[in-house]
């Protein structure tokens, strides 16, 4: 079989559109026209090579696949990229969702060029993030997005643009460089910052607790976890209707995807004493989170506080250390991935229409938008965790890997359930239903062609997973159960060790 | 006694010898010709530090030594003569514009940034203490003319003599170390210096704290710092981009060969000056620079924090460290160049212009130009996968590796305040409304502002040749 470097390829794909992009010039229309085009055949593309990594992955495997070598920095720092079940299904979250990015820009008017630049070079950094297995590798494409995430929010975004690209770039910068100094910490210990060797290498304990508390810095403020998540309302308000997707489905799981990656199997010790903190803030989130999402009077911003809630549920169930739990933890952010995607655009549509986010400024849109109305209503109910849409799964999966390990988190988190209930139909019904008496509202329009052609697939995806969760759930499994039980070996042998002394 | 024609041999000078009689002789062409040969002068200055770069990778490999020692050419010095005559060639292409002004048409320019260079090249192969006194001396007299070049100029006038006179009392507590070291272990000579050098005796000590502050303004961290901001703005602006390239590269090289080779016995007592010293300017560089309006001044605070930077590295006294010195100082010129020709090319109507604000909406009305300086900045910053990136990763790995661990931990969280105001300049670029289109970029400068641009992109893609050579030029040291 030819082994052509399929998972680099569908990295930097994007990059080669984007440089397409960049030298494609002319008279503005056209030029815009062009970008536009070539931004989404790039991504159409790379969605089709990424769909070839699915068809040749073999989900009975552990370790990883597709792996790429290649001498980079030095001898113990190297170019080496693979995916395995933990990582596959961000990889292709990544490359499904960003065609309909573009669909949902393709009424951007101003430097389009750039915008459309901005997105592919996003598109190269986060897939690298997802499939780097070096952690210099993956420190450099983390980290990267930063820099065209910083110019979407302050290039095209609202009127407080540039408080919330400042405060989405330092917040993230503070995390990250803890981490970065962990990273250094690690490669001092082991010799290479070589994940999967590092996943072999066993870091001695006060290491561990350090090195944990550095990554967490960074995943935590990344996810985002209560009480650091205070930048991301503010980012998901300014940011153009996209770059709300981007954010909310793909840049938030790079931090669960972290936890994941690094913390759990490379120190397991410390995630076992840690474990009750993260319980502890991830009930926070789940319910101050969820009644912050009450009083809010944005779409967006209200939206906004229910990833942070819905992330809760996200790192409860990594740190459980079930399998129930971590694969629970990874449907949950892939049906987070789509269903919030999926609200952001519902808020952008009507926002392009009126220009306008606030709750209040709305109503009775059923009575000109029926279309519009089933798909909000169908997502609301995704995020809300109706049984029969994806939504369900995931938190269902958290929960019952929870109850196992701690009973009074379960509980607590349960309650979240209901308040998610509360806000989402609130919402719902204050926008959708009710008399449709506001002038301004009169003359509106359903979805067009192309807005359908953005929400329709994710609607088939919500309740396809909704009802039928096997295909994402047995591309982990095996990466799962191997992860929990290196995880589980590891805190038994200390316990035990403890026990004998 | 015989004369020891083995140990004075001409052959490792000969770099320094050709720069030395070609600047005699473009002087001799100045001074017979008149200003009109400015243009020349300069040409034929560039040529020539081209053919001492030529010259020194022609020398034999390996370690040479002459005049008993006291010059030495490493693959350390070799490394860094390099880097320091790229640093004062792009220095004289960024010049042509300032020197092409009928006013200012003074040919002594490129012959005083000759010598400079000269003893930039000294200070470097320097292996004792009267050889670097002298290499420092012939830089920074050359450095302080070149300061108020532009004679008409209260501010640039202002700005070399504030140089001069803080910087002559550096040298003379340069001395007073150099003196008392000299006294309490009976040698000039690193070598000799670091064999005597085991206890920490308080004389001893003294002198090392003197050697420490006189080379401390040089590179000009905290608390030798005063004179940065107001020489950076003063100065005309290619004698800043000067300032802030080629002779740091010199004297941090002086620095590194000093501490690593004649004090290793006493790491201990200089390592605790060093942390100091990187702590106290990375905090400052970040801090004091959130305020600045002047574009000029933010760059010295600026510059303040990046040696902070490079110091933390050094701190760590390992091959590694050195190692990440040498990464951080290629990384930090060129980064720093390529802002500087952005500067330069600030202009509207003839005018210079130097405040923040004028930047604004660059991003439209000059896309490319913004779009190189946004990546310069955020490599400035420290953001991955820009070049600045791998050179922080170098020294805070050394120091890490070194368990300086309060060291790493104020240094990267400096970083970040460091960075929120290079976002600011990108947030005027960029975010803001543009003001009129400047003036069409010349030549010179748009060509090293996209080849500084392109390496601090493309950095990532290639390291390893760089970081190899740096590797080997750190053990050299060792």
């Amino acid at each position: 079989m030819t082994t052509w470097p399929i998972l680099s390829v569908v990295t930097f794909l994007p990059l080669v559109g984007a440089l397409l992009v960049y030298v494609s010039r002319g008279d503005d229309e056209a030029a815009q026209r062009n970008s536009r085009w070539i931004a989404l055949w790039t991504t159409v593309i790379t969605f089709a090579v990424s769909l070839i990594l699915i068809a040749r992955f073999d989900p009975s495997v552990a370790d990883f696949q597709f792996v790429e070598k290649a001498p980079w920095l030095a001898n113990t720092i190297t170019y080496h990229m693979g995916v395995d079940g933990i990582s596959l299904p961000f990889v292709i979250l990544t490359t499904a969702l960003m065609p309909f990015c573009i669909i949902a820009s393709w009424k951007v008017t101003s430097r389009v060029r750039e915008y459309m630049i901005a997105f592919l070079v996003l598109e190269t950094l986060m897939v690298g993030t997802f499939s780097a297995l070096d952690l210099v590798l993956f420190y450099l494409f983390f980290e990267g997005g930063l820099i065209p995430m910083f110019l979407i929010i302050g290039v095209w975004g609202g009127p407080r643009r540039v408080y919330a690209s400042f405060k989405f770039f330092l917040y993230t910068l503070l995390g990250s460089v803890l981490m970065l100094l962990a990273i250094m910490a690690l490669y001092w210990n082991g010799g290479t910052t070589d994940i999967p060797t590092l996943m072999h290498t066993t870091v001695p304990r006060s290491l561990q607790t350090w090195a944990w508390l550095a990554f967490f810095a960074s995943f935590a403020v990344k996810m985002p976890m209560w009480p650091v998540h205070t930048w991301l309302p503010d980012a998901h308000v300014e940011a153009p209707t996209a770059g709300s997707v981007i954010l909310a489905a793909i840049l938030l799981k790079m931090g669960g995807y972290g936890f994941l990656r690094f913390s759990l199997p490379m120190f397991p010790l410390a995630s076992h004493d840690f474990a009750p903190l993260i319980f502890t803030l991830s009930v926070v989130a789940i319910v101050y989170t969820s009644l912050v999402a009450l009083m809010q009077e944005d779409m967006k911003k209200l939206i906004a506080y229910s990833s942070v809630a819905h992330m809760g549920f996200v790192t409860m169930g990594i740190f459980a250390g079930t399998i129930q739990g971590v694969a629970g933890g990874v449907f949950q952010m892939i049906s987070h991935g789509i269903v919030s995607g999926a609200l952001f655009l519902c808020v952008g549509i009507v926002y392009d229409r009126m220009h306008t986010r606030e709750i209040a400024a709305y109503g009775g849109l059923v009575n000109r938008m029926p279309l519009y109305a089933l798909v909000f209503m169908i997502f609301t109910m995704a995020n809300v965790g109706l049984p029969g849409t994806s939504g369900f799964v995931g938190e269902f999966m958290t929960l019952l890997g929870t109850f196992r390990m701690s009973i009074t988190t379960a509980v607590f988190a349960s309650l979240g359930v209901i308040l998610s209930a509360a806000y989402a139909l609130w919402l719902y019904r204050k926008v959708v239903f009710g008399p449709l008496v506001k002038p301004s509202l009169m003359s509106i329009k359903d979805l067009t062609f192309r807005e359908g052609l953005t929400l329709f697939p994710l609607v088939a995806l919500t309740i396809l997973f909704g009802v039928y969760p096997k295909p994402v759930l047995d591309m982990s499994a095996a990466s799962v159960q191997q992860l929990v039980n290196n995880y589980n070996t590891a805190v038994t042998a200390v316990k035990a060790a403890a026990l004998l002394q | 006694m015989s004369f020891e024609t083995a140990g004075y041999q001409l052959t490792p000078v000969l770099p320094e010898l050709v720069l030395a009689v070609g600047s005699m002789a473009l002087l001799m062409l100045g001074a017979y010709r008149g200003q009109g040969t400015t243009k020349a002068v300069t040409t034929l200055a560039v040529v020539l530090l081209i053919a001492t770069g030529v010259i020194e990778l022609l020398l034999p490999a390996g370690k040479l030594t002459t005049f008993g020692g006291s010059f030495i050419v490493d693959d350390f010095a070799r490394f860094l003569k390099i880097l320091a005559l790229i640093g004062s060639v792009v220095t004289l292409i960024l010049s042509a514009e300032f020197l092409s002004d009928p006013s200012r048409r003074i040919f002594e320019y490129s012959i005083l940034v000759l010598l400079s260079t000269l003893g930039m090249m000294v200070l470097i192969s320097a292996g004792d203490l009267i050889s670097l006194y002298l290499g420092l001396e012939l830089m920074s007299l050359a450095l302080y003319v070149v300061a108020s070049s532009h004679r008409d100029n209260a501010k640039s006038t202002e700005a070399g003599l504030k140089y001069f006179v803080l910087g002559a009392l550096s040298s003379g507590m340069l001395l007073y170390g150099a003196s008392l070291i000299y006294g309490f272990t009976g040698t000039v000579s690193f070598a000799g210096i670091a064999a005597a050098a085991n206890e920490p005796s308080i004389g001893l000590v003294f002198g090392l704290v003197f050697l420490l502050a006189g080379l401390c303004f040089k590179i000009s961290v905290v608390p030798f710092h005063m004179w940065t901001p107001d020489v950076y703005e003063g100065a005309p602006t290619p004698v800043t981009a000067f300032f802030a390239s080629a002779p740091k590269v010199a004297a941090l090289a002086v620095l590194t060969r000093a501490t690593l080779t004649a004090f290793p016995g006493i790491l201990s007592q200089w390592q605790q000056i060093l942390v100091f010293v990187a702590i106290a300017s990375m905090a400052l560089g970040a801090f004091a620079a959130i305020g600045q309006q002047n574009i000029k001044r933010l760059m010295a605070y600026s510059s303040i924090g990046h040696m902070g930077f490079a110091l933390v590295g050094l701190a760590a006294g390992t091959p590694e460290g050195a190692q990440g010195v040498l990464v951080y100082i290629v990384i930090y010129v060129t980064m720093t160049l390529g802002s500087f020709a952005v500067i330069l090319a600030m202009k509207r109507g003839g005018q210079n212009f130097e405040n923040i604000g004028d930047f604004a909406g660059l991003s439209r009305t000059n896309p490319t130009l913004a779009f190189f300086f946004a990546m310069l900045l955020f490599s400035l910053a420290g953001v991955p996968p820009l070049a600045g990136f791998f050179a922080k990763w170098y020294v805070f790995a050394a120091a890490i590796k070194a368990n300086l661990f309060t060291l790493a931990v104020i240094g990267v969280l400096s970083s970040v305040v460091g960075a929120y105001y290079y976002l600011a300049i990108i947030k005027v670029m960029y975010f803001d409304e543009p003001l009129t289109k400047l003036d069409p970029v010349r030549v010179e400068l748009g060509a090293v502002v996209t080849i500084a641009g392109l390496f601090n992109i493309l950095f990532f893609a290639y390291p390893g040749p760089l970081v190899s050579m740096a590797s080997a030029a750190a053990k050299s040291l060792f």
